[in-house]
């Protein structure tokens, strides 16, 4: 092809993965063949509605504001969405990208850069976003002179290391040579009042430095150009749709030691549509045992109108819907013990005390709270102190290839324990285990985009989902069923009993029964004297396990990811040493490539 | 040919895929095929029949479990076997220990995993679970007559060699239970049995007169010990006996055996042999409903067996010896036999041991055989016996079986002494109604009727089934419930005292309060005029109730 006649395209949106099909498609192809690519193409995208992406000059490296974000649960990704929109309304130039496809070669060019990135358990980066993190961190990292930037943290005060991701990118991105524009932010679990804050002041200063080389007009398209999900939806995260629950069946035995419920809920007309891999958003209520004990506790009136951010409602209604009544956070243990004058609170809320706060928030509900460490409220303050109600997101149990479009299952494991001499429920599992025939539930799709069966059905699955982990792997399965998918399945299940938590035993069975999934290997860790986890299975069958993944294999993980997904990445990092000859720093980065490639995927809680 | 009777030819003497099928960790049952060859090896693939729609539900599948049965000819145990027993109960199963009417014990809810492991416990406390199910000989009966002393041992030293002579020779056994090794080329040779075994289970029970706690006219082979001054001359031989039936198929029918004939103890191994070839070779091997004993005996005549079974041993039989039976159950408590040596009886409602508030049966036995130094019988009737007791170790027995409620035979009305409940539900899966755990119910609703009358002390032989299979032997019971569905029984009456006469059908298909109200005239009329010493099931029979039976079995046989 004349170099003179190349023409300028704008920055891709796809992913290494589908770059790559691209490349394979349109290898050979006549330039006749390519325009009709291109044509049908712009045809599909006027059918999703999307404005055509923008034309590329506005979007210049140096006049833009580039928002990375790394997301685990989809925060991040929604704080960074909301903060383009701002932004763009403002009148900059935005490009949003997601951290795993971010061109980290661009790094050096950023002018004005924000990253939204959440820590996850003991510190790390969202999966997507561990490429980013060590390139940032790592030695090939350029300087930065000419780069202004702001970092907002996402994160869990209940953790040692809270926000610790965004803490070492913000020293690192100064290291480096940046300029912070604003001091870095860092949100709780009840992020948003913080990040809209953060946001507000990010952009204003943002605009100040760009905003007289930006125009509002280009702007509106280059957020586009770049955004997510284009497609309007009829029901959202805040106004969520009222499902109908089909089914509510406890699957485990009368003999489990904890209740686990499979839930298909109807979506019939809603208009909301989910793929296999998106988890489902579920707005809890409280139950109303809870909100009396806490009445009782406070010794307040539940029908005493309370005003509190523009809207009226009674006492019992912001405790039973509108404010998170079994996570203790950081501020509610700072108003306690304030009001309560309590020494021991506010010793354990220094510093040094920082191990003993966290054990104080993973031991104690709110309840605990208030019945230890005794104080008076009055109705406003504690409307005002308690956190908003956050949704829930749980795993998709099911593909709506198989079990239709207007149905959607999930997997719930009901949090129900005894401490404190008296019984504790989880807000959504106890929500959703009482949910009867007449219960309406209020849900949204919380789209997964890191977290989907391979666009080629030939390519073998390694599924590894122990306990209520398992439910992505139910609606894969289902998928690659209905799909024809020519690649194996390959599963790995753990729980306590084979007897009593086998969790969709006789799915599994059928499954295997018709091929639909190639294997299946157990571990149940209460069965034996000595304890069996998935990863000594994952162990036992390394060299297969290997093999596999070296024909192409896609590995998921789901579940837990304080002990399990970190056990799980221990055991691949052996296997790829042991059966591969890989040095630890290989294996290592081989997962990381995998993981890079999309091939090692996690979604983990 | 019938199915399984490819199954067995193919199943490489008794192999087939059970090892792979215990190590598929996916399921808790093994395949259809594997279910039926593993009952040669004493063990019956089950499940909890409570649980079965709840799981199916919950997306599980059914409750699997493996029901246990030991090999343990004529009953009778070490005080150190009984506690090993005891220890594969609390290890392993779920619900005690049971005796069975065959005088052995079955354990329960062994689930898959532990199976091998129970097996191999039995193996170490020198027993075993081999050929104690299957279309093979099972485990051989023995009558434990506490009072001749001396003759049961002589007639148990025969049951234990029978029991031995016809086990089989396969060696699948300890290749896939005790960690035998796997043969290699080797030739594997069933010399009695051959590579498909029998057409169907059979049964051998020795009784020894008067006493007929061995039902040994419900055998497929009964011997009868005749015994003079002491000395065992031989026994008697009855042939094809059997209680199975299937409820609407008037081709099946129980049936009591025949005597044909007598044969010196020296003869009595080949005189097993012949009769178990012959039925081998005769008996129908593509109908499994019409393939036992009785059935090739009343197909090809009595005479054309009999001849049959003299032409292989190569000698005619001797003429029956005359013998009477008295009565079929058992003598509850303290009884001397020889040697001034003490046997007791005790009751153990339905065979089950198992601790229950007041009533802590596996405890007491645990401790009780903690301090025996004789041994342990079970009984036909699902009892248990501690035998040979020094006159001094009596009172201690006595305070330990008080002190745990095992003295219930002191107490109990006089039918409750005399009933037998198969298992049933929840873990039979052959089950239509409740039997063992229907027992304790019915059982106070007859002995409420049974004193309106003054009859609590009548001792009346009581047979609960939850099929027509007959574990319970019902039909030699003189009231026999028989299983037709959930609550729901055949009611039958009019057999006799001693297992020497078949009930009737009376009721068919009826509920509770049918039973009760058709049972409390007939208890109100036997209260009336029964005559001295006479049967509930005799009575009914002279009074009319009950037609007299189509085909009679003498109560004496006179040679």
């Amino acid at each position: 092809m004349n170099a003179a006649l190349k023409p300028t395209i704008p920055e891709s949106t796809l992913d290494p993965e589908q770059l790559a099909l691209l490349a394979r498609l349109t290898s050979g192809l006549s330039p006749a063949a390519l325009y009709w690519i291109a044509a049908y193409s712009a045809g599909q995208a006027a059918r999703l509605q999307a404005p055509l992406p923008a034309a590329a000059p506005a979007a210049a490296a140096g006049e833009r504001l580039s928002i990375v974000y790394g997301s685990q649960t989809g925060n991040a990704r929604r704080v960074a969405e909301q903060l383009a929109a701002r932004a763009e309304a403002a009148g900059l130039p935005v490009r949003l990208l997601r951290a795993g496809a971010y061109p980290v070669r661009e790094l050096a060019q950023e002018r004005h850069l924000v990253v939204v990135i959440s820590s996850q358990g003991d510190g790390d980066p969202p999966d997507d976003a561990i490429g980013f993190f060590e390139f940032i961190t790592g030695k090939r990292a350029p300087r930065l002179p000419q780069t202004k930037f702001a970092v907002l943290g996402l994160g869990d005060s209940s953790y040692p290391k809270y926000c610790a991701v965004s803490r070492v990118l913000d020293a690192r991105l100064a290291e480096l040579g940046a300029t912070r524009f604003a001091e870095l932010g860092e949100a709780d679990v009840d992020f948003e009042q913080v990040s809209t804050r953060w946001a507000e002041h990010a952009v204003e200063t943002a605009r100040e430095a760009l905003g007289a080389s930006a125009a509002p007009a280009h702007a509106v398209a280059a957020l586009h150009a770049v955004g997510a999900v284009p497609l309007a939806r009829s029901h959202t995260r805040e106004k969520p749709f009222p499902a109908a629950v089909l089914e509510n069946q406890r699957i485990v035995s009368r003999g489990s030691e904890r209740d686990v419920r499979h839930i298909e809920l109807s979506l019939e007309g809603s208009g909301l549509r989910y793929e296999v891999g998106d988890a489902l958003g579920v707005w809890p209520e409280n139950s109303p045992r809870l909100v009396e004990q806490w009445l009782t506790e406070l010794k307040l009136d539940g029908g005493a109108e309370i005003e509190h951010d523009g809207r009226r409602l009674p006492l019992s209604r912001w405790l039973g819907h509108e404010r998170e009544l079994t996570r203790l956070t950081r501020s509610l243990v700072v108003a306690q013990a304030e009001a309560g004058g309590h020494g021991e609170l506010t010793r354990l809320l220094q510093p040094a005390h920082k191990e003993d706060f966290a054990a104080l928030l993973a031991s104690h509900q709110p309840i605990d709270l208030l019945r230890r460490f005794p104080a008076r409220w009055e109705p406003a303050q504690l409307v005002a102190t308690l956190r908003p109600m956050t949704p829930r997101l749980y795993s998709i149990a099911s593909s709506p290839l198989l079990v239709g479009p207007d149905e959607v299952h999930l997997t719930v494991a009901v949090v129900e324990y005894t401490a404190h001499g008296s019984a504790h429920e989880g807000a959504a599992s106890a929500f959703l285990a009482a949910a009867g025939d007449e219960a309406r539930v209020p849900v949204f799709i919380e789209p997964n985009e890191r977290f989907r069966l391979p666009a080629d059905g030939s390519r073998d699955v390694i599924m590894i989902g122990p306990g209520t982990g398992v439910a992505p792997f139910r609606a894969f399965v289902q998928q690659r069923q209905a799909t024809a998918a020519s690649g194996r399945n390959w599963l790995f299940f753990g729980n306590r009993h084979f007897q009593h938590d086998f969790l969709y035993q006789l799915e599994w069975q059928q499954a295997l029964a018709s091929g639909a999934l190639s294997r299946l290997e157990l571990a149940f860790s209460r069965d034996a004297s000595h304890k069996t986890y998935v990863q000594h299975r994952l162990r036992e069958h390394g060299r297969e396990l290997y093999g596999w993944l070296r024909e192409g294999a896609h590995l998921y993980v789901c579940g837990d990811s304080a002990h399990m997904a970190r056990d799980v990445h221990e055991a691949l990092l052996d296997i790829a040493a042991r059966h591969g000859g890989l040095s630890a720093e290989d294996a290592a980065g081989w997962l990381a490539e995998l993981m890079q490639q999309g091939r090692y995927a996690r979604d983990v809680y | 040919m019938s199915s399984f009777e490819t199954l067995k030819q193919q199943s490489r003497y008794l192999r087939g895929g059970i090892a792979a099928g215990l190590a598929d960790p996916v399921t808790g049952a093994i395949s259809e095929d594997d279910g039926k060859l593993i009952k040669f090896h004493g063990t019956y693939q089950q499940d909890d029949r409570d649980l079965r729609d709840e799981r199916r539900r919950q997306k599980l599948e059914p409750a699997y479990s493996f029901m246990v049965r030991a090999r343990l000819a004529g009953g009778v145990m070490t005080p150190a076997q009984w506690l090993a027993f005891d220890a594969i109960a609390s290890d392993y199963a779920s619900s005690g220990l049971r005796i069975t009417t065959r005088q052995t014990f079955q354990w329960h809810g062994v689930i898959k995993r532990n199976l091998k492991p129970t097996i191999a416990a039995i193996d170490a406390a020198m027993a075993s679970t081999i050929a104690a199910c299957g279309d093979i000989n099972r485990n051989v009966v023995c009558n434990v007559n506490p009072v001749e002393s001396a003759a049961h041992e002589l007639a148990y030293g025969w049951a234990v060699r029978l029991s031995e002579h016809l086990k089989p020779k396969t060696r699948a056994y300890h290749e896939i239970w005790l960690d035998g090794e796997k043969l290699v080329g080797e030739e594997e040779h069933e010399p009695l049995y051959g590579p498909t075994y029998l057409p169907r289970k059979f049964k051998i029970g020795l009784a020894i007169p008067p006493l007929n706690d061995a039902d040994v006219l419900a055998q497929d082979l009964g011997l009868i010990a005749i015994i003079e001054r002491g000395e065992l001359l031989g026994f008697n031989v009855a042939i094809g006996g059997g209680m199975g039936a299937s409820h609407g198929d008037p081709a099946t029918y129980p049936r009591l055996a025949d005597v044909i004939g007598f044969v010196r103890p020296e003869q009595l191994l080949a005189l097993a042999e012949a009769v178990i070839s012959v039925q081998r070779d005769w008996g129908d091997r593509h109908e499994r409903k019409h393939a036992r004993l009785k059935y090739t005996i009343d197909t090809r005549g009595l005479d054309v067996f009999k001849a049959e079974v003299e032409n292989r041993l190569g000698h005619a039989l001797e003429p029956a010896r005359a013998f009477r039976f008295e009565h079929n159950g058992d003598r509850y408590g303290w009884v001397q036999g020889h040697a001034g040596r003490w046997h007791l009886t005790l009751q153990v409602e339905a065979g089950r041991l198992l601790d229950r508030p007041g009533q802590a049966w596996l405890s007491g036995m645990r401790e009780l055989a903690r301090v025996h130094t004789g041994d342990i019988r079970l009984t036909c009737n699902q009892n248990l016996v501690i035998a040979n007791v020094a006159d001094a170790d009596r009172a201690a027995i006595d305070a330990i079986v008080g002190r745990h409620g095992l003295d219930g035979y002191r107490r109990h009305s006089a039918i409750r002494q005399h009933a037998i409940a198969c298992v049933a539900l929840p873990t039979c899966g052959l089950a239509m109604a409740e039997s063992e755990r229907y027992l304790p119910t019915f059982l106070s609703k007859l002995e409420a009727s049974l004193e309106g009358h003054g009859l609590l002390d009548a001792p009346i032989l009581l047979r609960l089934s939850g099929c027509p299979n007959g574990c319970s032997r019902p039909y030699l019971g003189e009231i026999a419930l028989v299983g037709r569905a959930p609550g729901r029984y055949d009611l039958r009456l009019g057999a006799d005292f001693s297992g020497q006469r078949l009930n009737q059908l009376y009721r068919e298909n009826v509920d509770e309060a049918a039973i009760l109200a058709a049972l409390d005239p007939l208890f109100a009329r036997y209260a009336a005029g029964r005559g001295e010493g006479e049967g509930f099931g005799d009575f009914l029979l002279r009074d009319g109730v009950i037609a007299p039976p189509p085909r009679r079995i003498a109560a004496t046989v006179t040679a």
